[in-house]
């Protein structure tokens, strides 16, 4: 194929039929990173795409590129090994709040912060879908389910200060639907070098349908959504009159309006992505007495692990000796038995 | 038999003795492995047979002076060839009252028993469970006793080196080292040498490390020892010429696997989590970046089998390795590479079990492990490794099966071997069979349902190949297409050509020789793994006997080479002796329905000759 030739959507399409149920928030996520990849520059046989199991992991049966559909929450690892064995090739992997959380929770910690460069995508629908509905580590309290028919009790985990907390060094959030925010929160994690984190809210029309209906609904979206941008203010609201302040006295953030109660312009905080600690109390903003932060929340590269590998190897090299099989097996202590 | 009888029996010329058995044993902090080892270099470089056997706690600083934090190192050497670290002790060294209490039953009657007078304190006879002085209670007559302050010994020789008294004292290892060194003629170059460039960057601790070992060594040429204690000539052994050297199992086998990589010409990903005894693996690897391999300690051994997993789907060789209780919580991801048909090498180092069991002894029960111990219909190919040397060519064997066939293969060593060592008459790698893997390249009707119509693998294509972008993944896949397929014909065409692929290796693999006897005979002693010394010898001694028996050891635990059956079948009785209750034998009676009989042990020791001996003369007797 010619280098020069622009790539399109299609290209990056499989042949195979695409089985999520209809209405599904993965259709919409699918056709999002579809169409970012030929804008990513990287060519087809360079990317590979890793999932574990859940409705979320058969993405990559759908993309035309190297794809492992694996074991159950072990994807981070699976792709890690990869990784380390080709640093050249563009690892992705595919999760949900199941895989990547329950089961594979410490997975999921240990690629985050060993820096692993992955693009780490997980799909939060708050549900098991695939195993037919039972409530998941990130399901609200109460949640009805075949596993807990009177509402579920334990409390529920939210991705990005998991991810913050696992040391993670890009964290960001975004809605299945939102294909334009979706694709620069891609695009981003996409750039970063070292672990990105992606926490997507994707809707199960089936087993939980609308619980992010008051951040997706364009009508109260103003008012449930806190986009994040890099230097600006932390305003929200119909006409950005609402923000977020840091109360000195308690160390809590609160919502505040400017012009009402002395509040001025230059309370509201100033996103800063690299500073962790506005990060982790953006992260566990949760509606409806909160706008719910949507963008880049934290992002403070370092060297990936994969290059601090094979830096280190290629140091350590330069002591050693050849590659010489037959000198190992001389190397240390010998002796000559004589005839 | 003592050295001293030994003497008398073996009726060689002046103090000479075919074989002996030393065992240095001594509180975990004692340095006992470390004087072993040096003990077990100089007695190579002599020239003798040897083999040894490491026993340590799993405690790394037990209390001093208790019972279970008690290190012994065992060597055997001779004159002829040894395959065993020995039966009986001849020579005991004791570094306190529980090394002595803990060890004395091993030593034959009329034994040589070295010990540290010094600390043969009230404290420490008390904490072994002494109730008297076994020194001057007479309690050790049956034996020979040389009772040494070594403790003052070595406090005087290392004074000039004005080392603390704490520092001064860690020298009575090699105080003692030294004694054992001069009672068989060793030399002490390869010790002195060893000291220097260990500690090259604190002289202070190498001279004085020196100055005991001499001190000791003089002390055996110029003290007045029990009647009978004089230097000991153990003959050189007949062996084949050529450049030897030390190995451990663990050393042997990191080898191969490099060496395996070079003649499949592919990088190793080696991913592992630390667990005794198959850590290190993980450090004999980590530590030849000069080779192409990348190791990685995952976060648990589910994401070392999952790692090595990816790095072989990327187009390294994945290998992973464990022990028993690692292996179980591996067996889903090896199911994974079962149904992709990926290469992937599993190395299980045994230890004894189940759970915990015993880390730090040998065991040989994880072989119903790797036959079954994985959900679904998942035949894989299986060796084990015979002795430390063995570890060499078997590694070299699993990567060959693991890429020419694209299957998971599991390598069974264990706790022994691993950690034992042996004399190794260092090969020619340049004579080894390269065996380089073709990656596909052709994306003209490619499907990775691809195979090859001989062998059944599954076509290897890895990520960065233009062209040939797929997906793999646990749902069964078509036969045809490699898409998912809930087909119920294709199931069963993938289930039987996945099963015949890995039945079919047996074309593929050396016809089972006999390791000693004939090929038909009134019994043969079928083994595997680490119990090939014991065997040999037992089996060694009954034909010396004159009975008609034979050793037979597996290395190919699934499939069995197309003779095995056959062969086996040639003899009247067949007698199965492992470290577990019984699982090769069940194999062997399920699969080639012979009436194979059993000897067991699960001690955490190896077994002793005249063990395998007794049961071969008694299953010949009955059977009369």
């Amino acid at each position: 194929m010619n280098a020069e030739q622009k790539l399109t959507l299609k290209d990056f399409s499989s042949d195979q039929e695409v089985r999520w149920c209809p209405g599904c928030g993965d259709y919409a996520i699918l056709k999002t990173i579809q169409k970012l990849m030929p804008n990513l520059g990287v060519p087809k046989e360079k990317t590979v795409f890793i999932s574990g199991i859940g409705c979320s992991s058969r993405f990559p049966y759908y993309m035309e590129t190297y794809g492992f559909h694996t074991i159950h929450g072990r994807a981070p690892a699976i792709a890690s090994g990869v990784k380390l064995a080709n640093p050249e090739l563009d690892v992705w992997v595919v999760t949900g709040d199941g895989d990547g959380l329950s089961i594979g929770g410490n997975h999921l910690l240990h690629a985050l912060r060993r820096n692993i460069n992955l693009q780490i995508l997980l799909f939060n629908n708050e549900i098991y879908g695939l195993t037919k509905g039972q409530y998941s580590p990130t399901s609200q309290v109460g949640t009805m389910s075949p596993s807990t028919p009177n509402g579920s009790v334990d409390l529920p985990l939210r991705p990005c200060t998991f991810a913050i907390g696992a040391g993670a060094r890009f964290v960001a959030r975004s809605i299945d639907t939102e294909a334009k925010h979706l694709t620069s929160v891609l695009e981003r994690a996409h750039g970063h070098k070292g672990a990105s984190f992606v926490e997507i809210y994707q809707n199960c029309p089936v087993y939980n349908d609308g619980i992010f209906d008051y951040i997706k609904d364009k009508k109260t979206a103003a008012e449930s959504r806190l986009i994040l941008e890099h230097g600006k203010a932390l305003t929200f609201g119909d006409d950005d009159q609402k923000g977020i302040r840091l109360d000195p006295r308690n160390m809590q953030l609160d919502v505040v309006t400017i012009g009402e109660n002395g509040v001025e312009e230059d309370h509201i905080l100033v996103h800063d992505e690299t500073n962790k600690v506005m990060a982790q109390m953006l992260a566990d903003l949760k509606g409806p007495d909160f706008p719910e932060p949507l963008g880049v929340l934290y992002c403070n590269p370092t060297e990936p692990y994969e290059i601090g590998v094979y830096a280190q190897r290629n140091e350590v090299r330069k002591s050693l000796g050849s590659p010489d099989i037959n000198a190992l097996l001389r190397s240390g202590h010998t002796w000559n038995v004589e005839k | 038999m003592s050295v001293v009888d030994k003497l008398v029996s073996q009726e060689l010329e002046g103090n000479t003795v075919r074989d002996v058995v030393v065992r240095f044993a001594g509180d975990s902090g004692d340095g006992m492995q470390l004087t072993g080892s040096n003990f077990t270099e100089a007695t190579a470089i002599y020239g003798n047979d040897l083999a040894t056997f490491p026993d340590f706690p799993a405690e790394i600083r037990a209390p001093a002076g208790a019972t279970f934090g008690v290190s012994a190192f065992q060597i055997y050497f001779g004159s002829e060839d040894v395959t065993t670290a020995g039966d009986e002790v001849d020579v005991l060294v004791a570094m306190n009252p529980a090394a002595l209490i803990t060890n004395l039953s091993d030593l034959v009657y009329g034994g040589l028993i070295i010990v540290d007078d010094g600390s043969f304190t009230d404290k420490n006879l008390v904490r072994a469970g002494y109730s008297s002085n076994p020194l001057d209670d007479g309690s050790l007559d049956p034996y020979r006793l040389i009772s040494i302050e070594i403790g003052k010994q070595v406090l005087e020789a290392v004074k000039p080196f004005g080392l603390s008294h704490k520092f001064a004292l860690r020298c009575k290892n090699m105080w003692t080292l030294g004694l054992v060194m001069w009672l068989f003629d060793r030399s002490r170059d390869s010790t002195i040498d060893g000291l220097r460039s260990k500690f090259s960057k604190k002289p202070e601790i190498a001279e004085a490390n020196v100055a005991a070992l001499n001190a000791g060594h003089s002390y055996g040429e110029t003290a007045e020892l029990p009647s009978g204690v004089e230097v000991y000539k153990v003959p050189k052994a007949h062996v084949q010429p050529g450049l030897y050297r030390n190995t451990t199992g663990t050393e042997a086998l990191a080898f191969g696997l490099l060496a395996g990589g070079q003649l499949a010409e592919l990088p190793l990903m080696f991913a592992s989590y630390p667990i005794t005894p198959a850590s290190n693996l993980l450090h004999a690897l980590s530590s030849q970046k000069q080779f192409d391999v990348v190791t990685f300690q995952a976060e648990d051994e589910i994401a070392a089998a999952c790692a090595a997993i990816g790095g072989s789907f990327a187009g390294s060789l994945g290998v992973t390795s464990s022990s028993g209780p690692g292996i179980s919580l591996k067996g889903e991801a090896i199911s994974l590479a079962c149904a992709t048909e990926l290469p992937l090498v599993i190395v299980n180092t045994q230890r004894g079990g189940p759970s915990t069991g015993l880390p730090t002894k040998t065991e040989q029960s994880d072989l119903n492990q790797a036959l079954f111990g994985r959900h679904a219909d998942t035949s894989l190919p299986i060796i084990a490794a015979a002795s430390c040397v063995d570890c060499f060519d078997v590694a070299i064997e699993a990567v060959r099966l693991a890429t020419k066939f694209t299957t998971p293969v599991i390598l069974l060593s264990d706790g022994y071997i691993a950690n034992a060592s042996e004399p190794w008459r260092v090969p020619d790698f340049d004579e080894y069979e390269s065996f380089p893997v073709q990656f596909e390249t052709d994306a003209e009707n490619f499907t990775p349902a691809k195979r090859d119509p001989e062998t059944l693998a599954r076509v290897w294509a890895k990520p960065g190949t233009p062209g040939l972008e797929h997906r793999i993944g646990g749902i069964e896949k078509s036969f045809e297409t490699g898409d998912i397929s809930y087909d119920p014909e294709n199931h069963q065409k993938m289930t039987d050509v996945r099963k015949a692929k890995i039945d079919q290796i047996a074309n593929y693999i050396p016809d089972q020789q006999v390791s000693l006897g004939r090929e038909v005979g009134a019994l043969a002693v079928v083994g595997w793994g680490s119990t090939f010394g014991a065997i040999h010898q037992a089996v060694k001694r009954c034909r010396a006997d004159g009975l008609e028996v034979s050793h037979i050891h597996a290395r190919y635990m699934w499939p069995y080479p197309k003779n095995f059956e056959q062969l086996l079948n040639g003899f009247e009785q067949v007698l199965v002796p492992e470290m577990n209750v019984g699982q090769f034998v069940e194999v062997i009676r399920s699969r080639f329905l012979i009436d194979a009989k059993r000897l067991n042990k699960v001690s955490g020791q190896p077994f002793k000759i005249r063990e395998i001996e007794k049961a071969i003369k008694s299953l010949l007797e009955s059977s009369t």
